[in-house]
């Protein structure tokens, strides 16, 4: 059996869903954050796929290295707001922490 | 004189007694003695002229000349009204009667009322009176007829209620002014038939107009009477005569001069002035209402004891003679009564006033013996007497002899003896209580020593006018009877060939009336001249006695039989009427100076008659019982129909307002509210039901983005 772009993108679309899941279903901050980044690598597997299969060129890969470098920009920050929202609330559910002030 | 210069001093007679109420009425408080001499000196040279014009007549001595003047009153498209001043024999007559007991009576208020409170105030309305009743007398048309004779009303009202703060003065007056007005309302009718019928309300005009074309059917009779009911009014005939003994309630020189002299005798003076426009039917109702007038009057004078009240009732009586006078066809004899009578009531009144000037009562009973005390009011009132009872030589003789005989021929002619007789009565019921008001006032002893003691004679602005009222008394008349003395030169009947001929006359000159004055802008401009005294000389010698009847019934065949009839109703009545009146005078002397005959005693066998005269024969309750009675119940129906149909009907509207705007409230509260508080309750509630989408969570945001991401997709890929 060959592997051709269909199983590529299977795997960046339940990788995605289950992204998605996490980021819609989880309440804890940092799970949270591992879904997006599930999310990213889905994005980015798909980027790299395409190139692969479709385009030939390196621009799929030129985009996957800068979401990368994003997704690593994000996480930063992300995790710097998840640190002091724990310092601030105490917790890091986003439900429970769902006004600007306390 | 000139025509034109008639004109002017009647129109200077009419405007002096104005301008002295205009000048006294706004500025009497300022002058010097609250500006009586104005007045008197005013209507002295009124006077003055009046005579002057008397005299012109005099000299003419042509009954049928007159002098008409006037301008365009209103011209209202086909509906014209002149407004003008006639002037002849008749106008002459009453313009010296009405001047000179004017300034008589002016002249006695000055005594009279010497010290009243509103002094100047009552010459302004003696002037205001003067000026109104001249206007009657001068007026050539019904029109101003009829404004000047409110104008009178209005006058008398005043006067009787001089003062008003007084409650039977302001009741009199009150009762004066809507008595006139029910005989004013036939009054107006009776214009209205006329001036519809011949679309004129000048004098002269109308005579010759009803003389070629008479009204038809009982429209004539109906027109006559309506214009009588004005006389009945006016001159307190039955059964109007209600008003006149309460007017007393005014100052005594009022009573003279309105209610004895003059305005009274308005209504005679319009039935004489218009009698062309009688027709026999209602001269029969005005000869009978005359008649009945003078009975009722002499019988309710008889029994009272008020000086002025049985004076009142005198006068009633001496009128109801002038109507019946103008009602038998005898005209110049009613003029001729007028003219007499009035000089002795006034002087009746004037001596009554003096009297209770001096003793401060208006009961005989409380007087008695003052004839030493007021030498000059006792002589002068005992002339009055005399000559009211018809004593010979005296004036109210002649005049009231003439209409004697003229009731009598009426009665021998047309078989109508009712009038002769009640008049007849009368005379005799005069001459007693007349005598009986001379013998309790003046003579016997003082009944009352106190006001006996302190009585005095009246001042000589009081005698001077009682003085000379006596001597016109006794001499006014002449010494003979209207239709051959000097009076036939101002009064005869009317020749009715000569006014339809000028009449015609002066339509086909061109213009009738005053049309070109008018136009011209003149003020005055005389007309139609048509004195002749040649041709009028032969006039009046035709009537030998008595009188020919004046509606002109029987002047075609005036025959030998007539006259005959006439000369002895005349020889008749004057022997009658003498002894009449002698045998008055002889009773009322037999009960109040000898006591033969005990007054009591004669009243205590007759206690039904008593009570029905000392009630004044129950007019008074009759017309409560009846006529208020019906007014009230009338105005208590008008009311109750205000109450509960008007009333109804408005209360109605509101009950039905407030329920529509009720309903009105409703559709507001439900519907317009509904519509704003829905618009509230949907947005609202669109809010409530999207505020579960604002949950606040990222997730769930991002779950409806993943969800609305697909479903576009699907859409799209559908697309």
């Amino acid at each position: 059996m060959t592997v051709g772009l269909e199983h590529y993108l299977t795997v960046s679309a339940l990788l995605f869903g289950l992204g998605l899941y996490a980021v819609l279903t989880r309440r804890n901050a940092v799970a949270l954050l591992m879904g997006v980044e599930l999310i990213l690598n889905a994005a980015n597997l798909n980027f790299v796929a395409f190139a692969r299969y479709v385009d030939g060129g390196v621009d799929g890969h030129i985009v996957a290295a800068f979401v990368i470098v994003l997704a690593a920009a994000e996480a930063a920050v992300a995790l710097a707001i998840v640190l002091a929202m724990f310092r601030n609330f105490g917790t890091v559910n986003v439900d429970t922490v769902n006004r600007l002030k306390r | 004189m000139s025509e034109h210069a008639i004109l002017l001093t009647a129109l200077a007679i009419l405007l002096l007694p104005l301008l002295s109420y205009a000048v006294l009425f706004f500025f009497g408080k300022k002058l010097p003695r609250q500006g009586d001499w104005l007045g008197v000196s005013l209507l002295g040279v009124t006077w003055l002229l009046a005579v002057r014009i008397f005299a012109h007549f005099w000299a003419v001595g042509d009954p049928g000349l007159r002098i008409e003047g006037g301008v365009r009153w209103l011209d209202l498209g086909r509906f014209t009204a002149d407004a003008g001043i006639l002037v002849d024999g008749m106008t002459a007559i009453m313009l010296v009667v009405v001047t000179t007991v004017s300034l008589l009576v002016h002249l006695f208020s000055v005594g009279y009322m010497h010290g009243d409170r509103r002094y100047e105030r009552f010459f302004a309305f003696l002037g205001f009176f003067t000026f109104s009743m001249l206007g009657i007398v001068l007026s050539n048309s019904l029109l101003f007829l009829y404004v000047f004779w409110e104008l009178v009303g209005l006058a008398s009202y005043l006067l009787i209620g001089f003062y008003f703060d007084k409650p039977s003065a302001a009741a009199a007056n009150k009762k004066a002014f809507l008595t006139n007005r029910v005989g004013d309302f036939g009054f107006f009718t009776g214009i209205l038939i006329f001036f519809t019928a011949y679309g004129t309300f000048n004098y002269f005009e109308l005579f010759a107009a009803a003389h070629l074309s008479p009204l038809s059917g009982g429209l004539l009779t109906l027109a006559g009477v309506g214009l009588f009911m004005g006389c009945v009014g006016k001159s307190a005939q039955a059964p109007l005569h209600i008003w006149l003994p309460d007017a007393m309630e005014g100052p005594t020189p009022v009573s003279a001069l309105i209610h004895a002299a003059t305005m009274v005798a308005a209504g005679v003076y319009m039935v004489a002035r218009l009698l062309p426009l009688f027709d026999p039917g209602s001269l029969l109702v005005v000869a009978y209402v005359g008649a009945i007038t003078a009975f009722l009057g002499a019988t309710i004078a008889v029994v009272k004891t008020d000086i002025k009240k049985s004076l009142a009732y005198s006068t009633i009586s001496q009128l109801g003679y002038m109507v019946m006078a103008m009602g038998v066809g005898a005209a110049s004899a009613g003029m001729f009564h007028l003219w007499t009578h009035a000089f002795f009531p006034a002087l009746l009144f004037l001596g009554s006033g003096s009297v209770i000037h001096a003793v401060h009562t208006q009961e005989m009973p409380l007087m008695g013996g003052l004839r030493h005390k007021m030498p000059i009011t006792f002589w002068t009132f005992l002339i009055a007497t005399l000559a009211i009872s018809g004593v010979p030589f005296f004036s109210g003789f002649y005049s009231k002899d003439a209409i004697l005989a003229g009731a009598l021929a009426f009665g021998m002619t047309k078989s109508h003896y009712v009038p002769f007789l009640l008049a007849l009565i009368a005379a005799g019921l005069t001459a007693f209580y007349m005598f009986r008001m001379v013998f309790l006032t003046f003579m016997g002893k003082p009944r009352d020593e106190e006001r006996h003691h302190h009585a005095h004679e009246s001042p000589w602005t009081m005698t001077v006018p009682l003085v000379t009222l006596a001597v016109l008394a006794v001499v006014s008349s002449g010494w003979r009877g209207p239709s051959e003395g000097w009076f036939s030169r101002f009064v005869a009947p009317y020749d009715m060939e000569r006014i339809v001929e000028q009449a015609s006359g002066a339509a086909h000159a061109g213009e009738v009336h005053a049309v070109p004055a008018a136009a011209h802008g003149e003020s005055v401009l005389p007309q139609e001249p048509h004195g002749e005294p040649a041709h009028a000389a032969a006039t009046h010698e035709a009537p030998a006695h008595g009188e020919a009847p004046a509606h002109g019934e029987a002047s075609a065949h005036g025959d030998a039989h007539d006259t005959h009839v006439r000369h002895t109703a005349h020889i008749t009545a004057m022997i009658l009427s003498i002894l009449v009146a002698g045998l008055g005078i002889l009773v009322s002397w037999l009960t109040y100076i000898r006591g033969r005959i005990s007054a009591p005693s004669v009243l205590a066998r007759l206690p039904r008659v008593h009570h029905v005269l000392q009630n004044m024969y129950f007019f008074d309750e009759f017309y409560a019982a009846t006529i208020y009675r019906f007014t009230l119940w009338f105005s208590w129906l008008n009311g109750a129909f205000d109450r509960v149909v008007i009333d109804g009907i408005v209360n109605g509207m509101g009950y039905l307002t407030r329920s529509l705007s009720w309903f009105a409230g409703l559709a507001d509260r439900y519907v317009v509210d509904g519509l704003v508080n829905g618009v509230g309750v949907v947005v609202q509630g669109a809010g409530e039901g999207f505020r579960r989408v604002q949950t606040g969570r990222v997730q769930s945001y991002l779950a409806y983005v993943c969800f609305s991401v697909l479903l576009l997709v699907f859409v799209f890929r559908a697309l």
